[in-house]
């Protein structure tokens, strides 16, 4: 039986010195750990990165040291980060690491020391894409699609160094992301405690097995891709190059389709989208069940969801490519799987509403940020629905009308959940409180901050101001107010950014700081709040694995003596017997997720 | 508990009742074999996509395949072998026969060593006959294809070694079973994409 390959805690290895602790080492909470705080780091590096971008739009010409050429890399480098080597990392790599074995009762993951390879290749990953900065040239500025031809051809900025060492760099964030990826689905498989049916996982932990699934089938896409189009730069192949004239001069390439890389890599970039809102999803069940004191609204649903979500995501792809042209009734294939998946996707919003509705809501940080997730998400995705339909994209697919959408929909949703996510498990992680005013503020002036920077942006895509265009020079239909409506974004993006200060001065001053954490301090069901240890020790549970007899959401149970009843606590505590506990329930009134007089 | 079982289980109706039906593990075998299937699927994905590739390039006008070197031939029946007996090893050592442990394995890789060296004669005779990697989109997808599948065999048999030389050390034999089970299903799973290469490279 798979629970006991680890039932033996004398069997664990217990390292002791610093190194093998803290570098070295192969907890899976340390991993995460450390992945969180390099792709946090590494997100800062991109937020730095755009307000490059935001400072030539708001103010063009002022600031002389932006030329074209940093502008074009600062684009790229900041959307390939924020996506892949911030949410992606941090997502799974640092929650995913916490979180599962701690939520399923395990000790660890089943190959630790693959889970440890998994970190320093990411690592390698991060510091190769940064080189690129340090190399003659700079990195690349081929947007993070990384389109061919113009990607590896003379006039983009890093088209000798900085293109190659992107793709190497993705190739080996692939080869980490499988590592780790092999090691999270394995141990969702193989490893839960005894108990821990299927259907008692928290949604947390659903929403990163479906990604980590994802991501395991997508990402050969990308790595197909970039294997062919480094063949197509090194080696002269055409995979990709057509007939082209470049700068006066045939060059030697001929017949390749760019089309074809277009389908390679967004066969890969959309199921992209949901590797990253698919955790996001299920940690802000989490925390919006804990902070309501109710159960959360249709558990089967949800998990559901995310699976049907997690198919349908490989099958829409094409709907970033309605403007490169293509067979009418393929568009129209497209779109069509494009709405549906807004099906699954509305359920979810509407659950999460409905936990809720009458519950017994506190409005802590975490909750504060989940309940602005709700919001942003809804925005974001309804914009979707009007890209998703062909004729409707045209028009907007290359204005700020897209930047808006995406921006709303997995920069701003996800990282609200990063954040409601850091501070629900904040106490658990360094065994110390957060300061809930700062907490506030820092909730209300990103929420409000990050409203102001993107919303507009929808107003000036439906004005046709274009995206991705250094300076737009006199153009008449761009009126004076569009240009004053970028000067007021650029300076909202660079408050929110000098906001995030505040982030990370709580989270700084509080690991050493801060008042001792109660174990339990939201009164949470889950296992991983009922760890002999807070912080956890190496092995999580002391001499014995906890023993799980109910599902995550037991809150405001009728009858029972709290208003939550631990994962690991059988039934005759609350109930004598479990008909009794069916009995309590069936008789309940309606409203059930009321709090208790 | 079947699959569709555990999916649609109504978790939150009676607490405490499930604990008597699950015992740890959904899908009855070893953990490491679990990951090495899953590890598979990602590697089907990354065939899968090329194979795409390849047929969707091959539809236009400028194609021009080459001819298969008839080492090829030889290659296939290579591996067909060195798969056939890493299966027979394995069924011999999960009959507790532990004998032929040690041959088995040794043959079976030298026999997918000789698959490598005759996949390297063949790319350069194609290379002596002038048909270079950047000459025609055929011969590029053909030597990409064959140094993915390559890269591929290789990294089994660096797994091979590791086993291979466990295998040899003093009762080695007893640690080395999972690791035999598991070389005879990454063969199957390297011979079954190599077969289906061969296909689409005989099908331009």
């Amino acid at each position: 039986m798979a629970y006991a390959d680890l039932d033996d805690v004398d069997a664990m290895h217990h390292p002791h010195s610093f190194i093998t602790k803290y570098i070295w080492s192969q907890d899976h909470k340390v991993i995460a750990i450390q992945y969180s705080l390099t792709a946090i780091a590494v997100g800062l590096v991109a937020m730095v990165l755009s307000w490059i971008m935001r400072l030539q739009i708001g103010f063009p010409g002022m600031f002389e040291f932006i030329s074209p050429e940093i502008y074009y890399q600062s684009v790229t480098m900041h959307g390939m980060i924020m996506v892949i080597y911030l949410l992606t990392a941090l997502f799974l790599g640092g929650f995913g690491n916490y979180l599962i074995p701690l939520q399923l009762g395990a000790r660890d993951m089943v190959f630790p020391f693959m889970n440890m390879l998994s970190y320093w290749f990411y690592l390698a990953s991060v510091l190769i894409l940064l080189a690129s900065y340090f190399v003659p040239g700079g990195p690349t500025g081929a947007g993070w699609t990384l389109y061919p031809p113009q990607a590896i051809l003379p006039g983009t900025p890093g088209v000798d160094w900085g293109i190659l060492l992107m793709l190497i760099s993705l190739a080996v964030f692939i080869v980490a992301f499988t590592m780790g990826g092999l090691n999270y689905v394995t141990t969702v498989l193989q490893a839960r405690t005894r108990g821990m049916t299927l259907m008692r996982m928290p949604l947390s932990v659903w929403g990163i097995f479906v990604a980590t699934i994802l991501g395991l089938l997508a990402f050969p896409a990308l790595f197909v891709s970039a294997i062919m189009m480094s063949f197509d730069k090194l080696l002269g192949t055409s995979f990709f190059m057509p007939y082209i004239v470049s700068m006066g001069q045939a060059l030697d390439y001929g017949g390749g389709s760019p089309v074809l890389f277009q389908h390679l890599f967004w066969f890969f970039g959309h199921p992209e989208v949901y590797i990253v809102a698919l955790p996001a999803f299920g940690l802000v069940s989490e925390v919006l069940s804990t902070h309501a004191r109710r159960c959360i609204f249709g558990y089967r649903l949800m998990v559901w969801a995310i699976v049907i979500i997690g198919f349908i995501s490989f099958i829409v792809w094409a709907h970033h490519m309605y403007v490169s042209g293509m067979n009418p009734y393929f568009g129209f294939f497209f779109a069509t799987t494009t709405l549906i998946i807004a099906v699954p996707t509305a359920i979810k919003v509407y659950n999460w509403v409905l936990t809720l509705w009458r519950g017994n809501i506190h409005l802590t940080v975490p909750m504060l940020f989940a309940i602005g997730f709700i919001f942003t998400f809804v925005h974001g995705g309804l914009t979707g629905l009007f890209l998703g339909n062909v004729v409707v994209d045209l028009p907007l697919s290359d204005t700020y009308f897209v930047v808006g959408h995406f921006h709303m929909v997995m920069g701003v949703s996800p990282i609200l959940v990063v954040f409601g996510a850091i501070y629900h498990w904040f106490p658990k992680i360094t065994g110390r409180m957060f300061n809930e005013t700062l907490g506030k503020w820092h909730f209300w002036l990103t929420l409000l901050g990050t409203y102001s920077i993107y919303l507009p942006m929808h107003y000036l895509g439906i004005l046709g101001v274009p995206r991705r265009y250094y300076a737009y020079g006199t153009t008449d239909f761009i009126p004076e107010s569009a240009m004053t409506m970028n000067t007021g974004i650029t300076i909202s993006a660079l408050i929110v950014a000098v906001v995030q200060l505040i982030f990370l001065y709580n989270m700084i001053w509080s690991v050493f700081r801060g008042p001792k954490a109660d174990p339990n301090p939201w009164k949470a069901t889950s296992l991983e709040w009922l760890t002999p240890d807070t912080p956890p020790k190496h092995g999580n549970w002391g001499p014995e694995l906890p023993v799980v007899y109910r599902w995550a959401y037991d809150y405001s149970v009728p009858g029972a003596a709290e208003d939550y009843i631990p994962q690991n606590q059988p039934p005759d505590a609350t109930h004598k017997t479990v008909d009794d506990h069916a009995e309590a329930v069936e008789q309940a009134p309606q409203d059930d997720g009321a709090p208790q007089a | 508990m079947s699959f569709w079982r555990n999916v649609t289980e109504k978790s939150w109706e009676r607490p405490g009742e499930a604990d008597e039906l699950h015992s740890g593990v959904i899908l009855e075998q070893p953990t490491r074999r679990m990951a090495l299937r899953v590890f598979l699927c990602v590697v089907a994905s990354v065939f899968f996509l090329l194979f795409v590739a390849y047929r969707i390039r091959m539809e236009y006008p400028d194609w021009r395949p080459l001819p298969l070197p008839s080492v090829l031939w030889l290659n296939t029946v290579l591996l067909v072998l060195a798969s056939a007996v890493m299966q027979w090893t394995r069924s011999q050592v999960e009959k507790a026969n532990p004998g032929p442990l040690r041959a088995g394995m040794v043959v079976s890789g030298l026999l997918t060593v000789g698959f490598v060296v005759g996949q390297w004669v063949a790319w350069s005779q194609l290379g002596a006959e002038g048909y270079a990697l950047r000459s025609n989109p055929a011969n590029a997808f053909f030597y990409l294809l064959t140094a993915v599948h390559g890269a591929h065999v290789l990294g089994g048999l660096w797994v091979w070694l590791r086993a291979t030389l466990r295998a040899f050390r003093k009762d080695g034999a007893a640690t080395v079973q999972g690791s035999v089970q598991l070389c005879a299903t990454y063969w199957h799973f390297l011979l079954l994409v190599w077969l289906v290469m061969l296909y689409f490279l005989l099908t331009t």
